[in-house]
């Protein structure tokens, strides 16, 4: 197995008394497109969130190519980096969000931009070539100088990809990114997300669409009551769905919604 | 009576200047004290935070005028004297540096946590999330509510008149002393308040409109 480029070890979080990730070991390897499915509550968003220390964890380790991300090492004390020394770092980690969050006072050009000139430090003329570029990739090149509210579900959400893939992250976490959207705009979204895991992006894909997971994720996790309980090639993990009892009555649950 | 009035208009003049200098220098001085009272509120730690929303409350809590007169005339037995005019400038812009930290506070939180989310997911530092991300943003909130408190300063810079200063209402005041005729005076000065305030309405309305393109 070649080197993993993320590296999770025993990883423990707790809302309050409410444990919500509880010891989680998980290896991707580069280029690879892990797909992360489970129940609500399993803590999924939450393995997603920590990975670039949007939420801080309680005990364990995450590695993203060989880097302790939230914490510095050394010696036996645990000290959380600083928000400054944690900033760069995220820069390398992508994250597209299920809301997608888009700075709504900025053009969907601008808000590709902001992240390459305020912290690549790319001049202004390069970063609105290379903005332009990822937008053009996600079909939106005629929508440029559009404010996030002038633009649909599935645009604001391709803007959002565009955005953390301009920076040229070393992974994409991706957090349910279609679940906002209207049926019919979910489509164009994931068309994106699959060029971009056969151009080798390494992703971490929270997901609910099951075709997808199969398709285009080469693993999938399954986690519930935060523990990874399944972890496998996509198609083995689908095709033996019925012998493990947690994962059928979840895709059943699915089905069901669909 | 136009004779009249145009024979006082300097006078009062000079006192409408004294209410617009107080006003500015209390507004501005204000927002920057404000803002970053307000940022503290926010994002402080507990030792920034608590002192902060102590001062708030109870300076919210006071009536200007005992804060009036407690600058000039209780900081002097401690040996601290800004003079009149320095001590209510000072009143003033404590009070309202109050007013404006709890403007700045709603405005910063109304923004969804999402955006600081993807600030920090890009590699924003927090300086620069505030700057590109957070306050273009909050900025829209925070005006309206701003500018009546802008109205209100002004308003409130009446006050002063009783610490022996010659704005605009004392001026009125020291004409009647001298007309006996009250009612013309009071409404002249009225008229210069209300003009003054009801361009910032105007102001603040097209500030809103020019911010509209942030939906809610």
């Amino acid at each position: 197995m070649p080197q993993s480029l993320v590296q999770i070890r025993g990883l423990k979080k707790s809302f309050g008394s409410l444990r919500v990730l509880d010891g989680i070991d998980l290896d991707v390897a580069k280029g690879e497109a892990v797909c992360v499915i489970g129940p609500s509550g399993s803590g999924k968003t939450t393995l997603l969130r920590c990975i670039n220390l949007l939420e801080p964890y309680d005990q364990g380790s995450i590695k993203v190519d060989g880097t302790e991300i939230g914490y510095e090492e050394g010696g036996s004390t645990r000290k959380r980096r600083s928000e400054r020394a944690l900033a760069p770092i995220r820069a390398d980690i992508g994250m597209v969000f299920q809301l997608f969050n888009l700075f709504p006072h900025l053009t969907a050009l601008e808000n590709v931009m902001l992240g390459l000139t305020k912290v690549r430090g790319i001049s202004k003329a390069e970063a609105k070539d290379r903005a332009g570029h990822w937008l053009n990739r996600v079909g939106l090149s005629d929508k440029l100088q559009s404010l996030p509210s002038q633009l649909s579900g599935g645009q604001q959400q391709r803007v959002g990809i565009a955005r953390a893939v301009a920076m040229g992250p070393k992974v994409l976490l991706l957090d349910e990114i279609t679940s906002a959207l209207d049926p019919e705009l979910v489509g164009e979204v994931l068309s994106v997300v699959q060029g971009l895991a056969r151009d080798g992006m390494t992703m971490i894909v929270v997901t609910h669409e099951m075709t997808f997971a199969r398709d285009v994720g080469s693993r999938i996790i399954f986690m519930d009551e935060g523990r990874v309980v399944i972890d496998g090639p996509s198609r083995d993990v689908l095709a033996n769905a019925s012998q493990n009892e947690r994962l059928k009555s979840f895709l059943a649950r699915i089905e069901m919604k669909h | 009576m136009i004779a009249y009035v145009m024979g006082v208009l300097p006078f009062l003049w000079q006192g409408l200047l004294v209410t617009l200098t107080v006003s500015a220098l209390v507004v501005a001085s204000s927002l920057v004290t404000g803002i970053l009272c307000g940022i503290g509120l926010v994002y402080g730690r507990w030792w920034i935070a608590w002192p902060i929303r102590i001062y708030s409350d109870i300076l919210r809590g006071t009536p200007l005028i005992v804060l009036i007169f407690l600058i000039i005339y209780g900081l002097p037995l401690l040996g601290v004297d800004f003079g009149n005019y320095g001590s209510a400038v000072i009143a003033l812009t404590a009070f309202k540096t109050a007013h404006v930290a709890e403007i700045a506070r709603g405005a910063i939180q109304s923004i969804h946590f999402g955006q600081t989310d993807a600030g920090k997911a890009i590699g924003l530092t927090f300086r620069q999330r505030l700057q590109y991300v957070i306050l273009p943003q909050a900025v829209r909130r925070f005006l309206p509510p701003w500018i009546n408190a802008v109205a209100d300063a002004v308003k409130g810079s009446a006050l002063v008149s009783l610490a022996g200063i010659v704005d605009l209402t004392l001026a009125v005041q020291q004409v009647i002393g001298r007309t006996y005729d009250p009612l013309p005076m009071y409404l002249l000065g009225a008229a210069m308040y209300f003009i003054i305030n009801y361009s910032l309405s105007l102001t603040s309305r097209r500030l809103e409109a020019r911010f509209a393109y942030i939906r809610e």
